[in-house]
């Protein structure tokens, strides 16, 4: 699987909405509802995933799924 | 390492060297918990009490940490959940006393009860809540005390910190409780300790005069409302400040 299926897959799990909603342009809090507290489980739900560590800064930065994932790109 | 010891489910127990911690952690023990038993001067107390856990067949395991320092009560709870296997309970127990009337007293006796009481106890939250997150469950236990509902004089420093642990555990409860983790505080009254024998035979009956059941609470009573609020059946409860203090002070 892709680094976008598996990024993907943890934001359908941690944020609970339909995989057709997650395109790469999608923001997670304006376009699939995610709250402040779901933010920060779906940062953690991609650390675990990927093994990798996202500092509050970086994460402050990954506001859409494209960036989650070029994020992710960037560390591996 | 025992199959045991990594299907159960941990417990930490902060200041359980002695008094209330170590009824605590005795109780939880004999609930089935595995217990991290932590320490900051107590290390035979430690020990003893680790091993006497062990004897009943038990599981538990000794972790020294310095709570006047908030960062140390972050990495105890991310060592006991990597050397026990996660961490299902956290009661945040440990907490000193530097009486003195508020005109007469030092910052650093003001800093060192708020930073060891209420800001140590607020980092273990901290870390611990990441880690129940991942879980989607976990239980927090802050033990407060009856003066931090009903204010008491030459304990401006103490009673702020157990007040100000009502406030963390309330904002607490409402910030993860869609995680599924409850966040309780109990409010033990005069419980026979190193603590209460500090005060004078004076003091002593004054305070006994005061309570309905005409008696000083033992370590065990507290101990017991610890061993529900982390057992399945207070699975419904989070937010509550519990008094255990003999009707004190009803609230």
């Amino acid at each position: 699987m892709d680094t976008y299926e598996q990024v993907k897959n943890v934001i359908v799990d941690k944020l609970g909405v339909e995989a057709d909603k997650v395109t790469p342009e999608a923001r997670f809090v304006e376009d699939l509802g995610a709250d402040s507290l779901e933010t920060v489980e779906l940062i953690m739900g991609l650390e675990d995933q990927f093994g990798v560590t996202i500092s509050d800064e970086a994460a402050e930065n990954i506001r859409t799924v494209q960036a989650a994932v070029d994020y992710i790109g960037s560390q591996q | 390492m025992t199959n045991l010891h990594s299907t159960q489910r941990v417990a930490l127990v902060t200041g359980a060297g002695r008094g209330l911690g170590k009824a605590m952690a005795l109780k939880l023990a004999g609930d089935g918990f595995a217990v991290a038993v932590h320490y900051g001067r107590s290390s035979q107390e430690a020990e003893a009490l680790a091993s006497q856990i062990r004897v009943s067949g038990g599981v538990a395991q000794t972790f020294m940490a310095d709570l006047s320092l908030p960062a140390n009560a972050g990495k105890l709870v991310e060592d006991v959940a990597a050397q026990m296997g996660g961490l299902h309970v956290l009661v945040n127990n440990a907490g000193i006393t530097r009486d003195g009337l508020a005109i007469r007293m030092k910052d650093e006796d003001w800093d060192a009860v708020i930073q060891t009481n209420l800001s140590s106890a607020f980092a273990a939250c901290r870390a611990a809540i990441k880690i129940m997150m991942r879980a989607r469950a976990g239980r927090i236990i802050n033990v407060s005390s009856v003066v931090g509902l009903m204010g008491n004089p030459g304990q401006a420093n103490y009673v702020a910190s157990k007040a100000g642990l009502i406030g963390l555990t309330k904002a607490l409860a409402k910030e993860y409780g869609g995680r599924n983790i409850t966040v309780n505080a109990l409010a033990p009254g005069f419980i026979a300790s190193d603590m209460t024998n500090a005060l004078s035979e004076t003091q002593k009956a004054g305070y006994v005069a005061a309570i309905p059941l005409g008696r000083l609470g033992q370590p065990e009573d507290v101990a017991a409302l610890v061993g529900f609020l982390a057992s399945d059946a207070a699975g419904y409860i989070t937010g509550q400040v519990i008094g255990v203090d003999g009707g004190l002070y009803p609230h």
